[in-house]
């Protein structure tokens, strides 16, 4: 083994590292090469890409939850209704009192800690399918929720709305934000025992049992970390909203947005190989591609169906090459 | 001693080998009864079983991907995209119903077709595969329809999900539908568990690298699985066609609801087990507990709600079966 890695050359390109710079390549290109062909290079200025990026910043917070879920070789399909409901439980204790921020944020986070830990419970201790235990805990959120509001609930105060509209230094506060959650994710996968233990887990866990990891506990703090980040992205959207809207969450599909996000930054469904950053590549590429619709002029109708051949075809590109069986 | 001790053991696992959804569908059958004692008349029960018939065609059919390993999202939108496509092409003509039923099983054959051959040989799986299908589907129907339906679908082709044969002796009404369902219901029975594919579609489910090394066509046989459930979609979508309108969305919600019959029946996500019958009897289950709720006053909200428990409820209790009986 040892003389092989010497005689090999010391750079080896590895197709599925580099694959989801690639596809972001590929996504900067049309847009750039569009832009010039219908004459709109105005749009070819940094600000733009800014603002470009500006738009899926709830998108990007979700993923990165995702990625850890989808990690450990489970998925969440709750992040969704998460959202909604955060949103509306923030604004309504806020309702425009920039007194109660610190109160509603508190409890804004405590929702998706539980709903992350029930979760987790769900799928370690009674073995239910993650598909079908965050799916019927969606159903359950989503259902308390439709139940107590059906408009915009409560009122976010100026204060909050910085989350949303604020800028530090000419960036937007919550672009610099979301960028800050990806270096803490990168860092907590890479260099801590907890990401270690993540990989281990999703790459094979009888194997990581074995080994004598307490594999549940890591799923269960995935799910945790995964509902976290669905608050927060809550949070956001009810900052940027000005209040809370409960199809916020469902309205921007974020469930399965952020998952094929995950997938076509090249985490593997199965779990154990991934990371953060070809996620955030993932989000970059989607927000280009609706970009690209706009610039191009596709109507709305004909984007969507080019989205879901889009994401199949993005998802391809990687797994084409894979020798193993699939479900 | 053995020839003493193996009947008895026979004994004891002969207990837990009636499927536990016939119980609770009999339990909730016996309580629609107490609540509305107008349901033991032929019109109640026929209309009962006339309103489960999609889901139930639709499950049975979701049920062939489900256990060969995959799953099937796509289906809803292509109930929508049948309901709003016949529309469009009837055009009012009553003497176009059966090349537009024709038409329709050819989409539904290619859009199988299209599913299997992704996730057969780009190695996409099955949940991102037909997740884009979904969105691609959605899209198209908007497309075609150009955003809001137009025509209404003829007599003709509505008999199949609207027509009651009436001034029967002893029940009075029947519906068409139920004899579609009954026929379908069979043919998907016979395939599932009397006959080769069937066999070859379990081998799959279970594992698809011993059932490829056992000389299964993997490919073949799980491509015949994604058409086999598009087919049963195209079917449940003329159905629908019948007794609910046209509008761009009767089919979504279908895709999770299908899942969640097969699911209470007792079939095993990521494949290798379920049964037809208890899949139509999970249908039946699902539908009955709609019902249910609906006699109770309850709102949309709480049908929610109980979805999503029963969803988490069932798989909890199928997965600690499952533990202790050691099947």
């Amino acid at each position: 083994m040892s003389d092989i890695g010497a005689n090999a050359p010391r750079f080896v390109f590895r197709f599925d590292r580099w694959a989801p710079a690639l596809l972001l390549g590929i996504a900067l290109l049309v847009y750039v090469g569009i832009a010039i062909w219908t004459r709109q290079t105005q749009y070819l200025t940094l600000e733009n890409l800014i603002s470009i990026l500006g738009r899926s910043i709830a998108l990007g917070i979700t993923a990165v939850g995702q990625t850890f879920v989808i990690l450990v070789a489970s998925i969440d399909l709750s992040v969704a209704s998460l959202i909604s409901a955060v949103s509306v439980l923030t604004s309504v204790i806020m309702n425009g009192n920039p007194a109660m921020m610190v109160p509603a944020i508190a409890a804004g986070l405590a929702l998706g800690l539980v709903v992350g830990l029930i979760n987790g419970l769900l799928i370690t201790r009674l073995e239910v399918n993650p598909l079908i235990a965050t799916l019927g805990m969606s159903l359950i959120i989503q259902g308390c929720l439709s139940a107590f509001v059906s408009n915009f609930a409560g009122q976010v105060p100026v204060e909050f709305q910085f989350f949303a509209y604020g800028a530090v230094g000419g960036l937007p506060f919550s672009l610099l934000f979301l960028l800050a959650l990806a270096v803490a994710a990168w860092f907590v996968l890479r260099f801590t025992r907890f990401g270690s233990n993540i990989y281990s887990v999703g790459g094979n866990a009888d194997a990581a049992r074995l080994a004598g990891i307490k594999t549940s506990r890591v799923v269960v703090s995935a799910h945790i970390v995964c509902s976290l980040c669905a608050a927060v992205a809550g949070l956001y959207l009810a900052s940027r909203l000005r209040s809370g809207a409960p199809w916020i969450g469902s309205d921007g599909v974020y469930d399965l947005e952020s998952i094929a996000v995950v997938v076509i930054g090249g985490t593997i469904l199965a779990g154990g190989r991934g990371g953060i950053w070809g996620t955030m590549a993932g989000v970059m590429i989607f927000s280009l591609i609706d970009s690209i619709f706009n610039l191009a002029g596709v109507d709305a109708f004909a984007k969507q169906v080019l989205r879901g051949i889009i994401i199949v075809a993005a998802v391809a590109f990687y797994t084409v090459r894979s020798k193993r069986l699939v479900a | 001693m053995t020839d003493t001790s193996l009947p008895q053991a026979r004994h004891k696992r002969q207990l837990p080998q009636i499927n536990p959804v016939y119980f609770v569908l009999a339990a909730l059958i016996v309580a629609i009864i107490l609540q509305n004692p107008a349901f033991v008349e032929p019109t109640g029960y026929m209309n009962f079983l006339k309103r489960a018939a999609p889901l139930a065609i639709l499950a049975a059919g979701q049920l062939y991907v489900i256990v060969s390993g995959g799953f099937d999202l796509s289906v809803g939108s292509l109930i929508t995209l049948v309901v709003v496509g016949s529309s469009m092409l009837l055009n009012n003509d009553p003497n176009a119903t059966w090349w537009v039923i024709a038409v329709m099983f050819g989409i539904g054959a290619g859009v199988g077709l299209i599913n299997g051959l992704v996730v057969c040989y780009l190695k996409v799986p099955s949940l991102i595969a037909t997740l884009g299908m979904m969105i691609t589907l959605n899209g198209a129907a908007f497309m075609w329809s150009g955003g809001a339906p137009r025509g209404y679908l003829t007599d003709g082709f509505r008999f199949f999900g609207r027509y009651n044969f009436t001034d029967l002796p002893l029940i009075r009404i029947f519906p068409v539908a139920i004899i579609v369902l009954v026929v379908l219901g069979f043919a998907l029975y016979w395939l599932m568990h009397r006959t080769n594919l069937g066999r070859m579609i379990h081998a799959i489910g279970d594992n698809p690298r011993t059932a490829n090394l056992a000389g299964v066509p993997v490919n073949r046989v799980r491509i015949t699985a994604f058409v086999i459930s598009s087919l049963s979609a195209v079917a449940a979508g003329i159905l629908l066609g019948g007794f609910a309108g046209v509008s761009t969305d009767v089919g979504s919600g279908y895709e999770l609801q299908a899942i969640t019959a097969a699911v209470l029946g007792g079939a095993q996500l990521l494949g290798g087990r379920g049964s037809v019958p208890a899949t139509i009897a999970g249908a039946l289950t699902l539908t009955a507990i709609f019902t249910l709720l609906n006699f109770l006053g309850l709102p949309q909200p709480v049908r929610q709600v109980v979805q999503g428990l029963i969803l988490i409820a069932a798989v909890a209790v199928a997965m600690y079966r499952r533990k202790h009986t050691g099947r």
